[in-house]
């Protein structure tokens, strides 16, 4: 068998596409060290400031916060209105369930500069009405990501009830409980962890949501891929490589701790 | 019943508000904003500069799709069918660039490639060249960046195509007296065309409408699309054009998901 496995030419070249894949988040390592006030990398001068500029601007805080509040509210109000329609969809199972789930995952396959105009449009006219929901308040990102990410939601909050035993739930149909005691008691206990993940994946789409977030905010509610933006755009600014490289840590560290886990698991059992 | 349509419905309702509705608007503007008609589809099928930003769009989405599938390809191979550390190894190298930011890792690009980035002081120090190569605000740092943000897209459907490969047949040609490398071209490549064909429309549909790392790394020499639809709304408001844009980019992204499914669906038959 082992005279199938890859030789050392796929090897070869695998190295080179890994090498490309990783050089970018290895070179901003060193510029986010750089003592200037532009792009540029060190000449023996390193220097923290661009990191505890991070800390001491409160420009960086607001905007934490804000991606936040946006990320959690939004993935919050998707899960909830994708695990509805899932399991409505799952208990009634009508006749257009196809045509109405590929309705609900458009967001996800239109072009996101189409999505982000049509959104745009939208948050516009909701400004006429209301003072809250519209473009760039806080309400607005919010029904712009939301629309976003509920088809992710969606997908993931499906698998897991195909996974789900119908049997389950035609039995506890059978026993007279009610439409509510089904929802409650049999199903979402039974996709508790399918929610979670719904949750958190909803949750990393916002937090790194640009492309709609661009058209439908401008100076006041700016969150934190916006303010990476304004300083890519304007002038490279150093203190977005010490973010980046905060980032790639906390994102290195989580999958590398993922994949050792597995790594043992897969050990221990086979 | 009715329980089960009051879960259905919000979120039905909630979309066709907030996106349905909306893009109905966005078709009735590419009709009648500024003159009723159908001059803005003219504008956008005819006007000189905007068919080059079509054609440069197309051109450079055609470059990535190849790079990006060519490389995903050779990395699914060895994160599919290589040792268990191999497999770890390549993992890493994918899942780790797949969930950071696409803002960083066009960042990462623009100090990689930069006057004064890490690439041009490496030939620097090596005496190979003399001052910096411009390397970014052109199409070459588009082509880069993208590729590099659409490998990891380009490996999932690879990677279900390839676990789908029967390995007895692998033994069989192997067992026949088939090379290493016949087998390969022979055996394996086609049998992950599927594959291939998914993973080429998926990164192209992603592609065409893809505005951040091209706005970044072209700095403005190079416009996609995108970026072309981004300037007809914020900097020479002509948004029945921009609208008349949005409408042929989601009808030609329509087409090709149309084939996308369509083979997907016999591939299920």
């Amino acid at each position: 068998m082992n005279r199938l496995r890859p030789g050392l030419f796929a090897k070869l070249l695998t190295c080179v596409v890994a090498l490309f894949l990783l050089m970018p988040l290895i070179a901003v390592v060193p510029v986010s060290f750089t003592s200037r006030r532009y792009l540029s990398l060190p000449n023996g001068d390193w220097s923290w400031r661009h990191y505890i500029s991070l800390f001491e601007d409160p420009d960086w805080g607001t905007s934490l916060l804000t991606s936040i509040q946006v990320g959690v509210l939004a993935s919050l109000l998707a899960v909830l209105l994708a695990s509805a329609f899932c399991i409505g969809l799952w208990m009634l199972r009508p006749r257009f369930a196809g045509l109405m789930t590929g309705f609900v995952l458009l967001p996800m396959v239109a072009p996101p500069v189409v999505s982000s105009l049509t959104l745009y449009f939208f948050l516009n006219k909701l400004a006429q009405w209301n003072n809250l929901v519209a473009y760039d308040k806080l309400g607005g990102v919010v029904l712009a990501h939301m629309v976003m990410i509920v088809p992710y939601a969606v997908v993931v909050v499906m698998v897991s009830l195909s996974q789900l035993d119908r049997r389950m739930d035609l039995a506890a149909q059978s026993m007279g409980a009610s439409v509510p005691t089904r929802v409650f008691q049999v199903i979402l206990p039974n996709i508790r962890f399918g929610l979670i993940g719904a949750f958190f994946l909803c949750f990393l789409l916002s937090w790194d949501e640009i492309g709609v977030t661009l058209f439908v905010t401008s100076v006041e509610t700016i969150t934190l891929p916006r303010r990476m933006w304004m300083g890519l755009r304007d002038n490279v600014d150093p203190s977005i490589a010490a973010l980046s490289v905060v980032l790639i840590c906390v994102v290195t560290l989580a999958i590398v701790a993922r994949a050792a886990l597995q790594f043992r698991k897969a050990r221990q059992t086979g | 019943m009715r329980a089960l349509l009051c879960l259905i419905c919000p979120l039905l309702l909630f979309l066709g508000c907030s996106y349905l509705l909306p893009f109905l608007g966005i078709m009735q503007l590419s009709f009648t904003d500024p003159v009723p008609g159908i001059d803005q589809y003219r504008h956008v099928l005819s006007d000189p500069l905007t068919q080059s930003v079509i054609w440069r769009t197309i051109r450079l989405c055609v470059i990535v799709t190849v790079v990006s599938v060519s490389c995903a390809y050779v990395i699914t191979l060895l994160w599919v069918r290589g040792s268990p550390m191999v497999r770890l190894l390549t993992e890493l190298c994918i899942m780790i660039p797949f969930w950071i930011s696409v803002l960083s890792r066009a960042f990462g690009w623009l100090s990689m490639l930069s006057n004064r980035g890490l690439l041009n002081k490496w030939l620097q120090n090596l005496g190979l060249i003399d001052s910096a190569i411009q390397m970014t605000r052109n199409e070459f740092a588009v082509v880069v960046g993208m590729s590099h943000y659409l490998i990891p897209f380009a490996v999932f459907p690879l990677a279900t195509a390839m676990r789908n490969v029967d390995e007895r047949v692998l033994t069989a040609a192997d067992g026949m007296g088939a090379s290493r490398l016949r087998v390969f071209w022979q055996v394996f490549l086609p049998m992950t065309a599927s594959g291939i064909m998914g993973a080429t429309l998926l990164v192209f549909v992603f592609s065409i409408g893809f505005y951040v790392t091209p706005a970044l790394l072209g700095g403005g020499q190079s416009v996609l699309i995108a970026e072309l639809i981004y300037l007809w709304i914020f900097q020479i408001p002509q948004w029945g054009v921009a609208a008349a844009m949005s409408v042929v980019l989601m009808i030609a992204v329509g087409g090709i998901l149309y084939l996308l499914m369509r083979r997907y669906g016999e591939m299920a038959k």
